[in-house]
């Protein structure tokens, strides 16, 4: 294996961890009109993934940042060719960080009600977003021989990317009721664990159908694995949800997370971004990687500092481990 | 097509737009970040209530600013491949490392102990709740040097080879990139900066309360430590941009002419106070000048020769072939002035602060204050400054609270803009390095979007600032005099409300 195959592991893993994570609390961000009541309920939400959803941001920007470091033209193709999708996905970026601090800083209802409504909507796009950027570059986008996105913005939209669109939103409301259930007391954790179960039905529906369409159009026998995977960790959350068993529903919707971003992965493989226009003009691990010194820098940079930081994370999780309910929203609090 | 609408202005504009914006936050996030964790070892070492309740209220503006900050940033990590792809396919070998370790080492660490902060205080025991703001301190600061360092490379080439055969940099030596003289003192520059503008927006909001007699115990002490961090911060940069600048003379002679508005090289060189010139004749029409100080600043040489425009226009035309490598001539050598013009203004109202606020064995018996009474304002020995020259101090103090804001600013625009037509120097012209398959259109809609939500973001922040500078330090509670002992919290505070919450 080589240095640029490490880093196609590397970056996928970056991703996995983002989706993994931060797709709970965009999960969450959803859940807050689909399955709050009142304002205290918001806010119990809210604060679940309050001490965390900025570490977990931050796996998007270091996928970002090596991407540049180990695939300059991987970065380049994507983000200038991915333009207008990617600006929209920055600014809910933008308007959801800043929903999440300014939301309790001022009393007034309407000032709260409005972040709230950003809160839902900068949660729920990126969520469908990420997956529809994801169907592409599995699927291919019209790349010509210098590597330029030469599609338009409606290219981007096709059923097979729209579908990969609703995978993620439903998955990721999946996985953020099953944390809610994890991490709430009272009513609100009751209701997590059926609206669970309905949302994931349709993930499971639409899941399914996206991970076959992607095995038949370009799978192999490792993705296979990775799809039977996916499903069977999606069944089992299910059941485990079912059962009330939370720690393990939420162990499942992860991994199958994880396994879902890993078959994509794996089907990509030797491309990073094929062109649907002419094979060779797709980019691959070799053509689109950095040079050896590069490559072998970032490698320590990761071997030493991903540990770390998963440690600290997971201390963080920790940390923070007690379930939240209404009564510990105090009314006062601003 | 419309020069002024060209993919490369709209590219240009939107990174200017962005980044002076982004830059707003980033040092006040820097600043505030160590000086809140200052104070709350004060608080931890002392157990001195006015410590904790400046800590509460430097951090909560603290937080209000970082949100702003941590946004805005993401920005930044992904506007290089969206805008200026070229630029990401030539220089990302070199360029994308320093970025993948700042999100890797600093932007974890950073987001991660934030969050532990912010909701850490009734999580968290006392010493490790603390330990978490120098964490967040320490990410800020690395990842200021690591970007730093990227920029530094744009600046001066180190550490590189050219590959033809794929067209593009290389890197060949990721410590010198680390590590050059212009990445050292480009961080030395800019981290003391940061702590003269966190210093002077301490020294600001500290004068509002004590000129109206509020909260004067916390004031008090906010005041002092802004001055002292002013005092250090401004001293610091000066000496850096001393030095910052005899490396860019020697580097990009062309930024430093510029900045002078030295048309023709001069031995001596005279420094310009005021000059006003036609750029398409090449020379000035007024000019009021100190003679030998630019040799000086150059050199530390008053009589030593330094290249102007002209010369070195004509020196890289021979070197890279015909063109015009002059940047924009006005901008410099006005960006120049107005960075050290409002960041002097600053340090000087701090030292004089400094002096005036004086306490203890400098001060006569008569002129001492209780701790909770405003300090006198005494210049001379004997006598305090009149009630309108005292509150004429607090008035100014409150009014240049954002001048080393303005002074960063310029500061990074001078140091872009007097690299142009480079945006590599040397390397790299700025024309060759947009995307070259993103339309004006996009651009445009990018750039407008971009532009209005931050112009919404920026009065919403504003008002919530103000807002918070008005209430003052907030009352403290129970729950935060009797911090928990175990770490996720004590079980006898399990049915409580949460000390933070959303």
């Amino acid at each position: 294996m080589e240095l640029h195959d490490v880093w196609f592991v590397l970056i996928a893993v970056l991703w996995i961890g983002y989706f993994f994570l931060e797709g709970f609390d965009f999960g969450v961000g959803v859940l807050t009109k689909l399955l709050a009541r009142d304002r205290p309920e918001k806010r119990v939400l809210i604060n679940t993934i309050g001490p965390v959803w900025d570490g977990n941001e931050v796996w998007l920007l270091t996928a970002g940042g090596a991407t540049f470091a180990a695939f300059p033209e991987w970065y380049a193709t994507l983000f200038s060719g991915f333009y207008l999708p990617l600006l929209f996905i920055l600014v809910c970026l933008i308007v959801r960080g800043v929903a999440f601090e300014y939301r309790a800083k001022r009393p007034e209802e309407n000032w709260q009600r409005n972040w709230e409504t950003a809160i839902f909507w900068t949660s729920l796009l990126p969520a469908f977003l990420w997956g529809v950027a994801f169907g592409n570059i599995v699927r291919g986008v019209k790349i010509d021989q210098n590597f330029e996105y030469v599609g338009g913005f409606w290219d981007l939209l096709n059923p097979y990317a729209l579908l990969g669109g609703l995978v993620t939103l439903t998955l990721f409301t999946f996985h953020g009721a099953v944390f809610t259930a994890l991490k709430t007391v009272g009513e609100i954790r009751e209701r997590a664990r059926k609206l669970a179960l309905q949302v994931g039905l349709v993930a499971a529906v639409c899941a399914l159908v996206f991970l076959l369409w992607t095995q038949v159009d370009n799978g192999d026998g490792q993705s296979l694995v990775a799809l039977v995977v996916a499903v069977a960790a999606l069944v089992a959350a299910l059941v485990a949800n079912q059962a009330g068993r939370e720690g393990w529903a939420f162990a499942f919707s992860g991994a199958t997370i994880v396994a879902a971003v890993a078959m994509l992965f794996l089907t990509l493989f030797p491309n990073v971004m094929p062109s649907s226009l002419n094979e060779s003009w797709s980019l691959t691990v070799t053509n689109a990687s950095s040079s050896p010194y590069t490559l072998k820098i970032m490698t320590w940079c990761a071997v030493i500092a991903t540990p770390v930081v998963m440690l600290y994370q997971g201390w963080t999780y920790w940390v923070f481990r007690k379930r939240i309910g209404t009564h510990h929203i105090a009314d006062a609090a601003h | 097509m419309d020069l002024a609408l060209a993919p490369e202005t709209l590219a240009r504009w939107q990174f200017g737009i962005t980044t002076v914006y982004h830059f707003l936050f980033v040092p006040l996030t820097i600043s505030l970040a160590a000086l809140t964790a200052g104070l709350q070892t004060a608080w931890v070492r002392t157990e001195k209530e006015k410590y904790l309740r400046a800590t509460k209220f430097w951090g909560k503006l603290f937080l209000i600013n970082i949100a702003m900050g941590v946004v805005t940033g993401i920005v930044q990590e992904f506007q290089f491949g969206m805008n200026w792809s070229d630029y990401s396919r030539f220089v990302g070998d070199v360029f994308g490392a320093p970025l993948a370790f700042e999100a890797l080492i600093a932007f974890f660490f950073e987001s991660t102990f934030i969050g532990l902060w912010i909701f850490g205080w009734d999580r968290l025991p006392k010493k490790i709740h603390l330990a978490c703001i120098w964490m967040v301190s320490i990410g800020t600061v690395l990842s200021a040097y690591f970007i730093l360092a990227a920029n530094s490379w744009m600046q001066h080439p180190v550490g590189y080879r050219i590959n033809e055969a794929k067209g593009r940099a290389e890197l060949t030596d990721f410590w010198h990139v680390l590590t050059q003289n212009t990445a050292l003192a480009q961080a030395f520059h800019t981290l003391s900066a940061a702590f003269l503008t966190g210093g002077a927006f301490m020294v600001g909001i500290s004068a509002f309360h004590l000129l109206r007699k509020k909260h004067i115990r916390e004031m008090k002490t906010s005041l002092r430590l802004g001055l002292v961090t002013i005092a250090i911060g401004g001293l610091l940069t000066a000496v850096s941009g001393d030095v910052l600048g005899k490396i860019m003379f020697e580097q990009q002679p062309m930024k430093m002419a510029a900045a002078e508005a030295l048309w023709d090289g001069e031995a001596p060189a005279p420094f310009s106070v005021f000059a006003y010139g036609d750029v398409d004749q090449g020379h000035n029409k007024v000019a009021i000048e100190i003679p030998g100080l630019l040799s000086f600043l150059a050199n530390d040489d008053f009589s030593s020769y330094v290249p102007g425009i002209n010369d070195v226009n004509k020196a890289e035309q021979e070197q890279f072939g015909p063109g015009d490598y002059r940047p924009n001539i006005p901008v410099a050598y006005w960006g120049f002035r107005w960075m050290i013009g409002f960041g002097m203004t600053s340090f000087a109202l701090g030292l004089a602060g400094l002096w005036l606020t004086r306490k203890k064995f400098l001060l006569p018996q008569h002129l001492r204050v209780g701790d909770d009474e405003v300090p006198h304002l005494v210049l001379f020995r004997k006598k305090a400054l009149s009630p309108k020259f005292t509150r004429l101090y607090w008035l100014a103090a409150i009014w240049t609270l954002g001048f080393p804001l303005i002074a960063n600013s310029w500061g990074w625009i001078f140091t872009e803009m007097g690299r142009q037509p480079w945006v590599v120097y040397g390397v790299l012209q700025t024309r060759d390095a947009v995307s070259p398959g993103v339309s004006q259109a996009e651009v445009l809609t990018s750039m407008i979007v971009f532009t209005a939500l931050y112009a919404i973001l920026a009065v919403i922040e504003v008002k919530l600032l103000v807002k918070y500078v008005k209430a003052g330090p907030p009352e403290l509670s129970e729950a935060d005099l009797n911090p928990p002992t175990k770490i996720g919290g004590d079980s006898r505070d399990a049915d409580k409300p949460m000390a933070f919450s959303y």
